[in-house]
């Protein structure tokens, strides 16, 4: 089927048969942030926004997001780079293979609450995994990414 | 300038992490064909007939591979240097399946989807054998895992195919029996410790293609690109120099890609159509064929006098190395190498058993190496003799453990470089507030209680483990360092930088770092064995010193000074006496131009003949609810001693990481199997890896020792980090409710079955 997309605020026509996902075609099309970690919905890395809110990419088929805006990392570089660097700077990237499903849903985070506890962090990012960091740096970073609103 | 000991970001940091496509999949073609693997529905079975028409006939399909098509020359995938101790016991592809998983067929189409149908229409009939299942019944099991006669061993590992042992080890010292007579206290235990997952986020991949001269180029995501060449190249039966293997960015090891797993099917792939494929394993392959840590049963004796003094540690016992041998006889070697020599005024000790044969999946390397599953059965053993004595645990580690300079049974004389042990366990027991809280803090049907347990590791391994490094000056004045080590996300490429600045006085940004390529790289075993720092950082150090002598011998030439009055300040070469200066820069340029000149470079290769151990001591603090036997883990402190800190935040990190990982063996990570031999846990819903909010708080803090014979007196820290937290936390619980849990991971079930257990006693 044909489908219209605005990814990253640019408007792509794309053949895409029923069953493929949203993330294959963002690969296809050359979004190659997305990555694939799980097959199974429960580790994060393929997480994209539709239409401002964060969603796994990997169970979303492509068709759903007809007519809507997508943005994935690519999209959002200048932010996603400023809290990159403060993650660099814990060594809470590691392997950065998970990063930037993990950052793209920091961002939607920060645009979503407002003085966010510990614990609300920890659950916005509940299906974000990581096997390299042990989560402790990437509090670190987020609290500082906040600034001083982690409460 | 000084690097050293800063907590420098990692030179790679922000272009992974803003997802710019440098990882295996993403370096692949247009057109690059897809491969995907048929895999055995059975645990051991004999192919007996195959019909691929069909599948070949499918529109898209480029190729299909069976036994019969593929070179019959056996090997290990392990990635070890040559000669490896692993046996070679695979194929390709085989005519017996000896695990579920194990491959069958290898298809290769010009898309994903056509790949898996085609898969779909290959008909396979099988002769079906009983499988061996448990670890306990496999010796001398009426099923014979490896029958073949063609079976190889480059050295005696003490196989017995008939027996399904893949190897034996044993090591005893003293007079066992004696000794434990003369010991007021004896404590006996059973463990078990799973097969744990490694993981990483990045499933196994890898791309292949020919190169302008007919070679065959892999892209992979592998720790072990040289090994990975040979296991090709005997695999194929097509010369070394027809290989060349690249190592891109990678997302998590673990020590899964220390094994070669995925690189033949794409590799066969191409040479057969001369075509560029790729292999990307999806998650449940990862889980079922792939490798994982050796399952183990241990039974410990300890013997000690009253006074608490430990005589005796008997440790004797089995692993699974599962289908195939691969890295079966060194993890179980380990699982004795890195516990024996920490309690040292032993007078008789025992480690022997044997790594088995069975048709699950093949065991192989994950952080720790049998380490972790020593750590466990030998502390979990001393945990329960400071119980039975009323000691303290930690007062009975300081009296029992070796210090600096000291020799240990184990050890046959040789002595211990350096260590701050003793230390890690006082700064541990402060930070956990040990004294407040041991054994056990109770508030209604919410207990508290604390544990903790030591470990040791290792640096590269000894007497093996060899690394080169080249750094060059380049004709603009900056540093080329070529490398073949294979930075896995852990750092190794910018602390390996922050080591050749300090030598050479100058900014990092004045360097670039190459790794890995088999074509370009100097040789390096790859990075595993906590050997990447120690090992490798060695020979770029040395290499760096050499280069810097060079630049002051040229500089000495130009200004008609004698070297030793030069100094280098990075971007100058200063005559202490005179002033007088003359640049790196010009130095650089005019090595480049004309007769007579040569480029400065230097070569260093570094090997040692010890491996000195880091430490950890780990403490637990953990919430027990004694009506359901939940245990929270509310709190670990792990306090480190990995020689000199080259980057604090990276270190940090590696170890927190190493420490939830471990806490993930200890509480979450259950490994089941079905009746058939079918592994159940293969996915992250049925195998649950630890998540953010599953870990308590983890505390980190280092206490420095210098070791001399590594770089700037660093150790290692990568592999040591993942011991302590099963033992320490099995022992919290203990404390806290009085079941002792053996068999990992620890489940609410087992401690609520433990505690209703001891109600009826």
């Amino acid at each position: 089927m044909k489908l219209e997309l605005l990814i990253n605020q640019k408007n792509y026509e794309l053949e895409a048969a029923p069953d493929e996902m949203l993330a294959d075609a963002l690969r296809r099309l050359g979004m190659l942030s997305i990555r694939k970690g799980c097959d199974t919905s429960c580790c994060g890395l393929c997480t994209v926004w539709v239409e401002g809110n964060p969603v796994l990419s990997c169970t979303m088929p492509a068709f759903r997001a007809q007519g809507k805006t997508v943005t994935t990392i690519e999209g959002i570089q200048p932010e996603a780079e400023k809290f990159a660097r403060i993650l660099a700077a814990e060594g809470s990237e590691q392997c950065g293979f998970c990063s930037p499903g993990f950052i793209m849903t920091v961002i939607a985070m920060k645009n979503e609450l407002k003085n966010p506890s510990e614990q609300a962090i920890q659950h916005y990012l509940a299906g974000n995994l990581c096997r390299c960091t042990g989560y402790m740096g990437q509090m670190r970073a987020i609290k500082t990414y906040l600034g001083g609103e982690v409460q | 300038m000084k690097w050293v000991g800063k907590s420098v970001s990692k030179i790679d940091g922000v272009a992974i992490a803003t997802g710019k496509p440098l990882y295996t999949e993403d370096l692949t073609v247009p057109g690059t064909l897809v491969v995907k693997l048929l895999r055995s529905p059975h645990a051991f079975a004999r192919i007996t007939a195959i019909d691929t028409v069909a599948a070949k006939a499918l529109t898209g399909v480029e190729c299909v591979l069976t036994h019969q098509d593929v070179p019959q020359v056996r090997y290990s995938n392990a990635g070890q240097s040559f000669p490896e101790p692993s046996p070679y016991d695979r194929l390709i592809l085989d005519p017996i399946v000896r695990y579920v998983g194990d491959e069958v067929a290898i298809v290769a189409a010009v898309d994903e989807k056509t790949a898996l149908a085609a898969l779909d229409l290959i008909k396979v009939e099988y002769e079906i054998f009983e499988p061996v299942l448990a670890l306990s019944s496999a010796i001398d099991h009426p099923s014979v895992v490896h029958p073949e006669t063609d079976l190889h061993c480059n050295f005696p590992i003490g196989l017995e195919q008939q027996r399904n042992i893949a190897s034996s080890h044993t090591v005893e010292i003293g007079d066992l029996a004696a000794e434990l007579a003369l010991c007021d206290v004896v404590v006996e235990e059973s463990y078990k410790t799973q097969a744990q997952a490694q993981a990483m986020m990045e499933t196994f991949r890898s791309f292949t293609y020919l190169d302008q001269s007919g070679r065959l180029v892999v892209i992979s995501s592998t720790q072990i690109p040289f090994h990975v060449r040979r296991q090709l190249a005997r695999a194929l039966q097509i010369p070394a120099t027809r290989i060349r293997v690249i190592k891109p960015r990678i997302g998590g090891g673990f020590g899964a890609k220390q094994t070669g797993v995925c690189e033949v099917y794409p590799a066969i792939v191409t040479l057969k159509t001369g075509k560029p494929a790729k292999v990307v394993y999806e998650r449940k392959e990862t889980f079922i064929a792939s490798n994982s840590r050796h399952a183990t049963e241990f039974k410990v004796r300890m013997g000690a006098s009253r006074d608490g003094i430990i005589r005796v540690v008997d440790i004797v016992g089995l692993s699974d190395t599962g289908a195939y041998g691969e890295h079966a006889p060194t993890v179980f070697a380990v699982i004795g190498d890195k516990t024996m020599p920490l309690y040292n005024k032993t007078k008789a000790i025992r480690y022997q058993g044997h790594a088995v044969y069975t048709n699950k999946l093949p065991g192989g390397a994950l952080r720790g190496y049998g380490a972790t599953q020593g750590t466990f059965v030998q502390e979990s053993t001393v945990n329960k003799l400071a119980a039975t004595l009323g000691m303290d645990p930690t007062e009975l580690r300081l009296k029992n453990l070796i210090r600096e300079t000291e020799t240990s049974l184990y050890y046959k004389g040789k002595k211990l470089g350096s260590s701050s042990l003793h230390r890690c366990i006082e700064t541990g027991k402060s930070m956990i507030g040990w004294d407040a809280k041991f054994p056990r803090i109770e508030q209604g049907n919410k207990v508290r209680g604390v544990g903790m347990a030591v470990t040791m590791q290792g640096s590269g391994i000894a007497n093996i483990d060899t690394a080169s490094a080249e750094i060059r000056l380049n004709d603009d004045g900056f540093y080329t360092v070529l490398v073949g080590s294979t930075d896995m996300g852990t750092g190794s490429d910018t602390i390996l930088l922050q080591m050749a600045a300090d030598v050479l006085a100058a900014d990092m940004d004045q360097f670039i770092i190459h790794a890995a390529d088999t074509d370009v790289s100097p040789f390096d075993p790859g990075s595993y064995a906590s050997s990447t720092t120690y090992v490798t950082g060695m020979a770029v150090k040395k290499a760096a010193e050499e280069l810097r002598d060079k630049i002051l011998e040229q500089a000495a030439s130009v200004l008609q000074v004698p070297a030793e009055q030069l100094q280098l300040d990075g971007e100058q070469c200063i005559d202490q006496a005179s002033g007088k200066t003359v640049s790196v820069a010009s130095i650089a340029a005019a090595a480049v131009v004309g007769p007579d000149h040569r480029q400065l470079s230097a070569y260093a290769t570094f090997g040692s003949p010890v491996s000195p151990p880091p430490f950890v001591a780990g403490f637990a603090e953990v919430e027990v609810d004694t009506e359901t036997g939940k245990v929270t883990l509310l709190d670990f402190v792990a306090v480190v001693d990995c020689g000199t800190v080259i980057n604090p935040a990276l270190a940090r990190v590696q170890t927190e990481g190493g420490i939830v990982q471990g806490i993930g063996m200890a509480l979450y990570e259950e490994v089941q199997y079905d009746k058939k031999g079918n592994l159940q846990s293969n996915s992250f819903m049925t195998y649950k890896i630890p998540g953010r909010g599953d870990v308590g708080t983890v505390r980190v803090a280092f206490e420095e020792s210098y070791e001399p014979t590594g770089p700037f007196g660093a150790k290692s820290v990568g592999e040591v980090v993942i011991n302590t937290p099963a033992p320490a936390i099995v022992a919290a619980i203990y404390n806290a409710v009085g079941v002792q849990i053996t068999d990992l991971p620890v489940t609410p079930e087992k401690i609520f079955l433990g505690m209703q257990a001891q109600k009826q006693a």
